[in-house]
This record gives structure tokens, C-alpha cells and sequence, in this order.
């Protein structure tokens, strides 16, 4: 089982709110998942290059050159709140 | 003539012909959705206008007698987590409940191009994640074969249209097997091309390294159709490559070499299927393939590298939904005594994601975190190569790879919810093609009872043509 307090960093970690019975659920269902990703050190992989995209992929590069969006006001529009063109944040503290 | 029975070509031969008009046809499906959708839930909205606004303009085309193309007037489901430009997009999610999506995305527009009549946005299991569409912030769709029983998922909703007869064809997303496994046990065919082969521009991100957008339709000539329209280099999405095509190919069934890997036909499969799989299997022999059995040694291993890879991409792509930019935000709510920013993100994705997502994302920032990150991401990384290494290796050998698409038949809703492991297990076939970036077709060959099984046909990279081309043999569709 996980500690309360790896969930609970875990969460922090991932900015999600959960309620104390989620903290208590999670104890047990990450740990059960976890355990079965346990098979995976039965496989000797020490010599092996990690795979992160299924085929190689090279940068694509581009002229740096500003563009205007023709959709702004529908990407402005789905703002929960803003001032005029302004995302409006709440603050840090 | 029944329109909603219809394939595209025979579909676009009586457009030609004048046998209904495009409005007509759009208008069959339409009133089919609205007399059947109400048992199977398969759509979450109804792009009523838009399609026939489309219609409309495709029957203006006929009567100026201008050539139509395939798609034409073709009425089509979309998966919800696939932009269209000004209808809702939720990914199944309360998170995105309201979003409108604020441009097209490629592939909706390449089938829009060629005036296809967009009838709707189908259910799926939030952001994709999970294998019966039971995950929905808007509940779970039925299987058209037994409305107690899943479709299967993530893109359930569109394989039970297409099924369903709701729709002649949809598109979906597969991340792990969210196109083959909804297609199996909804009995139609389901493609999931090469990573890369078609692009993801417009399509709500899951696992960016694996997920690809594909089509679903009745036959494999129908998915081909799409495949061919959908694919191809765009630039808005960098991973996406132009697909080569092989000139003058004709598949001979005598020089057809098929690996069958013994490690997929092991404890666990349900023995039912596996006697309709090797029942499909025969059926190639004697008309001529060459069967071999191969071995995917790493396969074990595979699941677990799946769902330490896939959550790992999802963490970091779900951390946009921040309640700031758009989709839920706690600021919203009147009672909300909200001080501070981190409250912000914390309750707004605490209330917006539901159950798995919550779940996925905690796996995946587990297994990124300081001191983890070795033991799991890492780990799993590595084994990715030594699963696509073994299928390379198969590859020299063989043209194709038999196997079956899940080791389950449809199960009852509820079933397996509770149990998120016993769920994750549905994808244990599936998961491998998308670690090795590999196209494979679902193919409907056969029944229990009166629940279908699904055959999986794997290629090589880009070798779309050839597993579809095998896959028509099945059914004695032409080639």
C-alpha cells in the first residue's frame, strides 16, 4: 500500500484535488497497479537504447515569422474569465 | 432499397445514378439516430444542420452535373475527441462539457473537402482512456449485438453508429486499441494506421507517441476508401509523414507469408475465441497463405509498458486543462470561494476529470517523479525497443501477423469497471502495434452465439494496402 503521504504528494505533484476518501482509494488501487508493472524487471534491458517515438524523427524547421490566427476570437471567447483581449488570472498568493 | 444498409461505393453509384438524392440519404440516417440512438447512445451531439447543409450543397453539384467524389455526401460519424469547427468537442469529459471547438481538424477537413455529411459526435471513454466506454462523463453507449454488453472503447460510440447503422462510416482514435477493439465487438471493420500515416492535428492529445486517428466503417473496401482520403503529410502535425505507395502491387495469396505468434494464444484467452480466430486462420491456409507460427517474446511484457508509457504522455499532455484557458474552471461557480491560483488548478481539475483520468494521471506523474522515473518511464522505454525490435525481426520473415483482437468477448456493462487492472487486461493483444508504431486491421470472422470476435492483422510500416487487401480475401470482398 502507499503512505497517505505519497498520494497526497503525487496529487500535489499533478494538481489535482482529491477528497480524503480519493487519498484513501488511491493507497491501495496505485499500489495494486504498480505492483503489476513489477514484471518489468524480469526483463534485463541494461544494454537497451529507450524507445520514445516508434520511428525516428528528425526537428522540423521553420522561418520564425509571425502569423496572424484568423480563429483569436473563438480561443478568447473560451477564457472562463478575461478583461477585453486579457486572460484574467487569480493571484499567485 | 434500404439506405442505411448501404456501402460507400454502392452508396456513391446510387448518388450517380439518381436513385435518392444526398439529402435523401442524409436524411435516412438522420431519422435512424433519432429512432435508434435512444437504446445504444452512441452520439453525444447531432450536427443535424451541418449536415444537411452539405447535403444540400452536393445535390446542387449532381443536378449542375460536376463530378462527386467517393466521399461525397456520405454520412459520417465523428469521435468526440476530433475538432469540428463550432460544434461541442468534450472528450468525454465534464471538463470539456461546454468547449466549441475552434477550428477543423486535418482530417475532418480532407473528408469535409470532398462533402462529407457529418451527422454527429460519438461517445467515448473520457479522453479516450479506457476499453468499453463505460468512462464517459456522459455514460456509457450499448452494444448494438446485446444492449446489456460494451461496444468496447474508447471509440465505442463510433463503431456502435457504424454498427448500429447510424452512420456508413466514422472516424475514431487509438491510442492502445481504441479503434480494433470497439470494431471487433461491434462486428465491423476498424483500421489503425502506422503512427505517423495520417496526422493528429485537431485530435485532443492522449498519448502523443502512440496515438493515431482511423477509419470505421462496414467493409474493408469502405475503410480503405477513407484511409486513402484521411492520410498524408500536413503541416501542422510534424510527425505525420507522406505515406509511400507501392506501384503496381497486387497481393498473391501464394506468396502470402502469415506469422501467427504462439505467445498470444496462451492462458487467459477465452477458448471460444480462440477456436473462431484459428477457424480464420484456416480459412487463409487453404486459400493458399503461407502460416508460420513466430514468436514475440517480449509480449508479457507489453501491458505493462503500455500503462506506464501511455499515462506518462497523458500526465504531461492533460496538465492544459488548468480551469485558466478554457473548459471548467471552479472561478465559475457563483458559491466558490476560490483565493488563489493553485486552488484554481486544484479544483478545477479535481471536479472536471472523473474516475480513470484521475487515476491515469496519478500513474503517469507517479512514474515520472523524482526517484521513480528509472524504475518505471525509463524502464518502460527501453522495453518499448525490445517489443519493436521482436516485431522487426518477425517482419523478416513474414508479411503479415494473425492475431486475435481481444483475448474477451463483449462483457457486460459493469463487468469489469470496478476492477481497473481486469480492464486494462481487455488491451493486452492491441497495445504492442501502438508501442511499435505498426498499422493493424480489425476484421470481423466470426460469432459466438450471436457476439462477434474480431481477427487482428498486423503489417509492416506503411504497409496499409497490404493488410487491407488481406483482409477483403476474408469475405470475398474483390480485390
Amino acid at each position: 500500500m502507499l503512505s497517505r503521504e505519497e498520494v497526497k504528494h503525487i496529487a500535489k505533484l499533478a494538481r489535482l484535488g482529491l477528497t480524503e476518501k480519493e487519498i484513501t482509494d488511491f493507497q491501495k488501487e496505485l499500489f495494486s497497479i504498480l505492483d503489476y508493472f513489477e514484471k518489468l524487471k524480469e526483463v534485463d534491458a541494461s544494454n537497451v537504447k529507450p524507445l520514445s517515438h516508434p520511428f525516428e524523427i528528425k526537428n522540423i524547421i521553420r522561418k520564425d515569422e509571425p502569423e496572424t490566427t484568423a480563429n483569436k476570437d473563438k480561443l478568447l471567447e473560451l477564457m472562463p474569465e478575461r478583461k477585453g483581449s486579457y486572460l484574467k488570472v487569480k493571484s499567485v498568493f | 432499397m434500404e439506405l442505411t444498409k448501404l456501402t460507400i461505393s454502392q452508396a456513391h453509384e446510387g448518388l450517380k445514378k439518381k436513385n435518392f438524392s444526398a439529402v435523401e440519404l442524409a436524411k435516412a440516417y438522420l431519422n435512424k439516430i433519432q429512432e435508434k440512438d435512444k437504446e445504444i447512445s452512441a452520439f453525444l451531439t447531432i450536427t443535424e444542420n451541418l449536415a444537411l447543409e452539405k447535403a444540400r450543397w452536393i445535390d446542387d453539384k449532381i443536378l449542375k452535373k460536376e463530378e462527386i467524389n467517393i466521399l461525397s455526401a456520405i454520412p459520417c460519424a465523428i469521435k468526440d475527441n476530433i475538432l469540428v469547427e463550432g460544434e461541442k468537442c468534450t472528450a468525454g469529459s465534464k471538463i470539456l462539457e461546454n468547449y466549441l471547438s475552434p477550428y477543423d481538424a486535418t482530417v475532418v477537413k480532407k473528408i469535409k473537402e470532398k462533402g462529407s455529411v457529418i451527422l454527429g459526435k460519438t461517445n467515448l471513454d473520457e479522453f479516450a482512456m479506457g476499453s468499453s466506454t463505460e468512462n464517459s462523463a456522459f455514460g456509457p453507449t450499448k452494444n448494438p449485438h446485446d444492449l446489456t454488453r460494451v461496444p468496447g472503447g474508447s471509440s465505442g460510440g463510433s463503431a456502435a453508429a457504424v454498427a448500429g447503422g447510424m452512420a456508413l462510416f466514422a472516424l475514431g482514435s487509438d491510442t492502445g486499441g481504441s479503434i480494433r477493439l470497439p470494431a471487433s465487438f461491434c462486428g465491423i471493420v476498424g483500421l489503425k494506421p502506422t503512427y505517423g500515416a495520417i496526422s493528429r492535428y485537431g485530435l485532443i492529445a492522449f498519448a502523443s507517441s502512440l496515438d493515431q486517428i482511423g477509419p470505421i466503417a462496414k467493409t474493408v473496401e469502405d475503410c480503405q476508401v477513407v484511409f486513402d482520403i484521411i492520410k498524408g503529410k500536413d503541416k501542422m502535425d510534424s510527425t505525420s509523414v507522406e505515406v509511400p505507395q507501392f506501384k503496381n502491387w497486387k497481393l498473391e495469396i501464394k506468396n502470402l507469408r502469415i506469422g501467427v505468434p504462439k505467445e498470444y494464444f496462451v492462458k487467459g484467452i477465452d477458448p471460444e475465441v480462440e477456436k473462431v480466430i484459428k477457424n480464420a486462420i484456416k480459412k487463409y491456409e487453404e486459400i493458399g497463405a503461407k502460416i508460420e507460427e513466430v514468436s514475440l517474446p517480449h509480449t508479457e511484457y507489453a501491458l505493462s509498458c503500455y500503462y506506464i508509457i501511455a499515462p506518462s504522455e497523458a500526465s504531461a499532455n492533460l496538465a492544459r486543462y488548468d480551469g485558466i484557458k478554457y473548459g471548467y474552471s471552479k472561478i465559475q461557480d457563483p458559491k466558490s470561494k476560490i483565493q488563489n491560483l493553485l486552488e484554481v488548478y486544484l479544483q478545477s481539475r479535481g471536479e472536471g476529470f472523473g474516475e480513470e483520468v484521475r487515476r491515469r494521471i496519478m500513474l503517469g506523474t507517479y512514474a515520472l517523479s523524482a526517484g521513480y522515473y528509472e524504475a518505471y518511464y525509463l524502464k518502460a522505454q527501453k522495453v518499448r525497443a525490445l517489443i519493436k525490435n521482436d516485431f522487426d525481426k518477425v517482419f523478416k520473415r513474414v508479411d503479415a501477423i494473425f492475431t486475435p483482437v481481444s483475448p474477451f468477448l463483449p462483457f457486460k456493462i459493469g463487468e469489469k469497471i470496478k476492477d481497473p487492472l481486469s480492464m486494462y487486461l481487455v488491451d493486452i493483444y492491441t497495445v504492442s502495434v501502438n508501442l511499435a508504431g505498426l498499422p493493424a486491421l480489425s476484421l470481423p470472422v466470426g460469432k459466438v452465439g450471436n457476439l462477434p470476435v474480431g481477427l487482428q492483422i498486423i503489417g509492416r510500416p506503411f504497409e496499409e494496402d497490404k493488410i487491407l487487401e488481406t483482409g477483403k480475401l476474408f469475405h470475398g470482398e474483390n480485390i
